[in-house]
């Protein structure tokens, strides 16, 4: 692939696992140097695999790669000096220290003597652990072996990096603590990090640009702004009183002027209109001559699930409920 | 070579200071061998006495045999390790970082070797202290448990390999246990040669715990023959060269199935 400015790019990509599963389906984007560039969607959309890929821990079936400027097909031994990974399920080693953890990683990276012992204790300090450094990690919490995690994937000053689901089964409180820590990370030495989750409020905060990965292929692409920019008006939600299955409530709401884009999932009704405020009671007119209950209803601006749900016909809060 | 020397080392360190947070599994390493030597020694001490049975008294036959046993045992369970690292995402990052791969597979070697050196040394000091006696002398028992180190060596690069391909521990379990006894059994561990059935015999040729207790007792006897115990040796060498090859080869198949 032809070495462009931008610090990830992705083309094509399709990986099938087995003969059935196919997880990525022509999968591609751009990630520009020193950005944070979100990848939103459910479990099994194909992130993980993308990030796999990028990482030169998997291969593609076809397409195309590369990362800091170098193919990662062609070359991924170099490709892995510039990167660092912090996957998803981790990869901290719970019988060792956290300092013990980072040497090692360090000692890989080629830094030995005062320079590894110099590093190491930075970013123990930096990421919080200097107390903890020399007690084995699966006392750690949570957040801790996550803490340590991302500071191993930094030891050799990487280019790009990728953090898959950072902050997936982390306690709220936690997340948060993460975010701040990864929003601290992307303002530092040009660092190009790719972020994976499925949690919009994260993409939302912490990413510049973001892709919407929905079956194996990017569906929507742009800043978090631009992508709810797309959507016309407000979101009107409904809850129902019994779950709906035979279109009915559309079919209600079609007849209501200045009313659009309405989905239907369960007992979850989702609506655009122009005046959120001004729709509601035209709409709750039209449910109730339909013979339909109604539980709530909600406006709200539009926000990244909207977009999930305009792109992907899903919502993205539903899609993981019933995972 | 020698970044993957020096990296297989930085990993034997961190194997070896792993094993030594855990005194469980240290103390039952450690005293296993010493069980089946007891063990086997009492149940089966009336072998002396059968005629042709050439050894003076079975504790001397015994003793390499619980070596090369023990050795061949730790190989086989060796997957374990590479298991749990699988689960833990340690492989995955090692995996992306430019560590050397056969690194990944000479470091757990290493360590295997380590603590099959110290469990020989065990075995065959209370082997003395019950009466066992070695002409061979310290160079008989250097042969002796060096070449078990090979042959824990084969094993254990055999079982990091299954255990990347499987990626269970159910079918780690399950194949160890299939292979271990019967290979040991189908050798000359327990006893002398010329005394169990015919095809037992031309099966051992081909066995490589055989290849390691023959060099072993070999260079144990007051005039070893040196071209018989050379040949079973460089047999071994190969051999262990072979699997760790095969070991780092896995990684690749392990890469295209994620």
């Amino acid at each position: 692939m032809m070495p462009t400015g931008a610090a990830i790019e992705a083309r094509d990509l399709t990986k099938t696992y087995g003969k059935e599963v196919r997880a990525l389906d022509g999968l591609g984007f751009t990630v520009e140097a020193g950005t944070v560039f979100g990848l939103l969607g459910p479990n099994g959309a194909g992130k993980s695999t993308t990030v796999k890929i990028l990482t030169t821990l998997s291969r593609p079936d076809s397409g195309q790669a590369s990362v800091a400027g170098v193919d990662v097909l062609a070359s991924p031994d170099r490709v892995r000096w510039a990167i660092g990974l912090v996957a998803q399920r981790s990869g901290v080693d719970l019988e060792g220290t956290g300092r013990e953890n980072l040497t090692l990683q360090g000692q890989v990276y080629g830094l030995r003597g005062t320079e590894l012992r110099t590093r190491v204790g930075e970013l123990l300090e930096r990421f919080g652990l200097a107390e903890a450094a020399d007690r084995v990690a699966r006392g750690y919490s949570g957040g801790m072996q996550r803490r340590l995690d991302i500071a191993m994937g930094l030891i050799h000053r990487p280019r790009v990096l990728f953090l898959d689901e950072p902050t997936t089964g982390l306690d709220p409180e936690v997340r948060a603590d993460m975010w701040a820590e990864i929003a601290h990370l992307s303002g530092n030495e040009g660092l190009t990090i790719l972020l994976t989750t499925h949690y919009l409020e994260e993409a939302d905060r912490l990413a510049g640009r973001l892709a919407i990965v929905d079956r194996g292929r990017v569906v929507a692409e742009g800043s978090p702004n631009e992508l709810k920019g797309e959507l016309r008006g407000d979101a009107i939600q409904v809850e129902l009183g019994d779950p709906q299955a035979d279109g009915q409530a559309s079919a209600a709401l079609d007849r209501v002027p200045g009313v659009w884009e309405v989905t239907v999932e369960g007992r979850s009704l989702r609506a655009r209109t122009e005046n959120g405020s001004a729709a509601v009671p035209a709409v709750l007119q039209a449910l109730e001559a339909g013979g339909i209950r109604v539980a709530s209803v909600t406006i709200a601006r539009p926000s990244l699930d909207d977009v999930y749900l305009r792109h992907t016909g899903r919502s993205l809060t539903r899609t993981e409920e019933h995972l | 070579m020698s970044t993957t020397l020096t990296h297989s080392w930085f990993m034997t360190m961190r194997h070896l200071r792993n094993l030594a947070r855990q005194p469980w599994w240290i103390a039952i390493t450690l005293v296993q061998p010493v069980i089946w030597l007891l063990l086997f020694g009492a149940v089966f001490k009336a072998t002396a006495d059968i005629p042709g049975f050439a050894a003076d008294s079975y504790v001397d036959f015994l003793t390499p045999g619980i070596v090369v046993m023990t050795a061949a045992f730790a190989g086989g369970w060796a997957g374990m390790g590479v298991i749990e690292d699988l689960n833990r995402g340690v492989i995955d990052r090692f995996l992306v970082s430019p560590v050397r791969r056969p690194a990944l597979i000479t470091g757990r070697l290493v360590q295997l070797g380590i603590v099959s050196l110290i469990q020989s040394l065990i075995v065959i000091g209370l082997g003395l202290l019950i009466g066992a006696r070695f002409p061979g002398g310290v160079v008989g028992l250097a042969v002796l448990v060096g070449c078990s180190a090979l042959l824990g060596g084969s094993l254990g690069a055999l079982s990091n390999g299954m255990a990347l391909l499987a990626r269970k521990e159910e079918t780690v379990i399950a194949a160890s246990n299939f292979v271990l006894l019967p290979l040991t059994f189908l050798s000359s561990a327990f006893m002398q040669r010329d005394l169990v059935p015919g095809w037992i015999q031309s099966v051992a040729r081909y066995n490589p715990v055989e290849w390691t207790v023959q060099a072993g007792r070999e260079a144990l006897t007051v005039s070893p023959d040196w071209g018989l115990v050379l040949s079973r040796a460089s047999l071994l060498a190969v051999l262990c060269a072979a699997c760790t090859w095969l070991a780092t080869r896995a990684f690749r198949s392990y890469q295209r199935s994620i």
